[in-house]
């Protein structure tokens, strides 16, 4: 029997870690902390009392060697999970992710495939700034041969982890912060999701409103407001960045003829191009098209709350956006959606 | 060059009471930033920069208030910075752990443990370049050596023979992980001199040894005899970030701190002055902070169409 309970998904996550690392021996968990008090946010906490030290190992502040030894542990038949506190430090193992992980697979004519999961998490607010605010989910999204998943609920987070330790592939699972205290139903047993599976959260036929990662939430407010003026939206979480489900999401635009993409991130080269991209590929001649993004403004995340507050896209930011989209203009009164509870509460740990 | 102890304590005590007024600041949540305090580890900072001059540049971390202090950053200016208004030295852009002040020799720090080792050494290769005698130090962590940028820095500073003074501040922990979990043999001295890196270790974290031997180095460094390195054993006496004490949370013990409190360089070099010098030095410092917090106060927050400036120069 599966039983349904209310988690939030710092526990989902810890709940998919020991669950698989009790099915499969084979499973470690190991980065910076992992086994220290803080238990990278709680996520592990436990873990190394219950499964040891030699699979739940802290490491040397070494992430690029630390990257390639979870290829080898992998290559040699493990199933690592390589944990890291901010997205921000897997910028010194791209070597290891990009030209080793990522190829391995093909460049072997598929003799040696990596499965690898790197969990890494998105920091935000009380000025943890430029390098430890990143979202670069797109920059792996990118590169073929890995795959990106950034759930946004605990059910996900822990159906996609499951999935991601059990997969083959070298995947790359983006948590966010403040998506870390939201609770929601979570079954006690198994769930698996991969690929090819977004989620339909709020249906509506003026618009199709995107939201990727911490943006799910604030789409879902953003939403709700909207209604109140009389615009129905849509709200999709495609769960899976890479391989996106291009089908689902296009699916909802072709009824909507609208499409607001609200990513978690800088909007060059990003994510939402892709998926704007996807479906004035796939609708753009056969009928009109109203696209729109938000996301981080184009500059490096500054500390002070005065430029924080406009840096990020909001639920307000969104709600503007797709008022504009739907009405040709923005709301008269502006909309009075505040910045979330989780935001403005937010004074650590960090 | 003989130390002007009344340099090194103004020093010390400088970075002890900022840090501590940051203390008592934080809990009415002015300060919205992560701060990585030196309280416990002033004597490496002070020490060290006691030998350089205005025109010498330290690159240091994201705990670096100390390095920022010592080398003459404008206090007003990090006020402002952790209260994050325009006048900060970052504009409010960069916070607690991105301090800077290029007109004091303070670069840029960086998050990013590690990184700026290596940009230290490629500051003293332009240095020599540009053919002045300045010398550059760099202050980092017994974390950041575990990086491969630190060995990769270390062999083409050596390679070069670059006037640089890399300064391990080893305070034995990575946030809560001791390094005897990280490190299988804690021979950083002799690793280092592999390279042919002149190296030395101060293991009882006196600000005078340091002073004296950083002298030394930064005097071979202006005569072009190639890179130095410093290990400076220090204890961090508060959490790895925030402002409170952190024995509680059982990864390290009081008992351990007791040695390090009880040769606290701030006491010692205070009692080695002469009462009524002591008195007036410490009075113009804390006259200094309360002018600096009432100018961080008094400061506005830059405006939102500050955002966008500065992303390119
Ligand atoms: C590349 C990188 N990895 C991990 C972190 C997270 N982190 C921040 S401080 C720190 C510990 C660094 O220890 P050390 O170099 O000894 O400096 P200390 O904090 O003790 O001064 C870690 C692991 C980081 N900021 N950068
Ligand atoms: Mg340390």
């Amino acid at each position: 029997m599966i039983e349904e309970r209310s988690l939030s998904q710092i526990d989902a996550i810890r709940e998919a870690l020991s669950q698989e690392m009790e099915r499969d021996d084979r499973v470690l968990v190991l980065g910076l902390g992992v086994d220290d008090p803080k238990a990278i946010l709680g996520s592990t906490r436990g873990l190394a009392e219950r499964f040891g030290s030699e699979r739940v190992m802290d490491t040397p502040l070494s992430e690029d060697c630390m990257t390639g030894a979870c290829i080898g542990m992998a290559m040699a038949g493990l199933r690592p999970v390589h944990i890291h506190i901010r997205v921000d430090f897997l910028m010194l193992a791209m070597n290891q992710i990009v030209n080793v992980a990522a190829k391995s697979m093909y460049m072997s004519g598929g003799q040696q495939p990596v499965p690898l999961v790197v969990r890494a998490i998105i920091g935000r607010s009380w000025g943890q700034g430029a390098q430890h605010s990143q979202a670069l989910h797109s920059m792996f999204m990118h590169v073929p041969g890995l795959k990106v998943v950034a759930p946004s609920t605990p059910l996900d987070a822990k159906a996609a982890l499951t999935y991601a330790i059990r997969d083959d592939n070298p995947i790359i699972f983006i948590e966010h912060r403040m998506l870390h205290g939201f609770t929601g139903a979570v079954p006690s047993g198994e769930v698996l999701r991969g690929p090819g599976s977004c989620r339909v959260l709020r249906r509506g036929g003026d618009l199709t409103l995107v939201g990727i990662s911490y943006m799910v939430p604030e789409c879902l407010r953003a939403a709700e407001w909207l209604s109140t003026v009389g615009i129905e939206c849509e709200v999709l979480d495609p769960v899976w960045l890479s391989p996106l489900d291009v089908e689902g999401i296009n699916a909802s635009v072709a009824k909507t003829g609208r499409l607001l993409v609200a990513d978690n991130a800088w909007l060059e080269c990003g994510a939402s191009a892709e998926i704007v991209a996807g479906a004035c590929e796939a609708l753009g001649s056969t009928r009109r098209l109203a696209v729109g993004r938000v996301g981080f403004a184009a500059t490096p995340c500054p500390t002070t709350p005065a430029l924080e507050a406009v840096f990020y896209a909001s639920a307000a930011s969104i709600a503007s956006e797709a008022f504009r989209l739907v009405k040709g203009e923005l709301p008269e009164r502006g909309c009075d959606l505040d910045m979330p509870r989780e935001v403005r509460e937010f004074r650590g740990p960090f | 060059m003989t130390t002007d102890i009344r340099q090194v304590y103004r020093r010390l005590y400088l970075i002890r009471r900022v840090e501590e007024t940051i203390v008592d600041i934080y809990p009415t949540d002015k300060v919205k930033s992560p701060v990585h305090l030196s309280l416990g580890q002033e004597a490496v900072a002070a020490g060290v920069c006691s030998a350089l001059r205005p025109e010498d540049v330290v690159f240091g971390s994201y705990r670096g208030h100390a390095s920022y202090l010592a080398k003459g950053g404008n206090l007003n200016a990090m006020m402002a910075e952790l209260f994050g208004k325009a006048t900060g030295c970052t504009k409010g852009r960069g916070g607690s752990m991105h301090l800077a002040d290029a007109r004091a020799g303070v670069m840029p720090t960086s998050a990013i443990v590690g990184s700026t080792i290596a940009n230290a050494a490629g500051y003293a290769f332009g240095l020599r370049r540009l053919g002045t005698d300045a010398v550059v130090v760099s202050f980092f962590g017994d974390g950041a050596t575990e990086e491969g940028v630190f060995s990769e820095a270390l062999n083409f500073a050596a390679l070069k023979r670059l006037p640089v003074l890399f300064v391990c501040e080893n305070n034995s922990y990575a946030i809560h992980t001791h390094v005897s979990r990280r490190q299988s043999a804690q021979r950083l001295v002799e690793r280092v001199r592999t390279y042919g890196i002149a190296a030395s270790r101060v293991a009882d974290a006196d600000v005078l040894r340091i002073a004296t031997e950083a002298q030394e180095c930064v005097q071979a460094l202006r005569e072009g005899r190639g890179p130095r390195f410093l290990e400076c054993a220090t204890y961090r006496l508060r959490e790895h970030v925030g402002p409170g004490e952190d024995w509680d949370l059982g990864y390290r013990s009081r008992d351990e701190a007791l040695p390090w409190i009880q040769s606290d360089q701030v006491t010692r070099l205070g009692e080695m002055l002469e009462p009524r010098e002591r008195a007036a030095l410490e009075a113009a410092v804390e006259g200094e902070i309360t002018a600096a917090v009432a100018f961080a106060e008094e400061s506005p927050f830059p405006a939102a169409s500050d955002l966008q400036n500065d992303v390119f120069a």
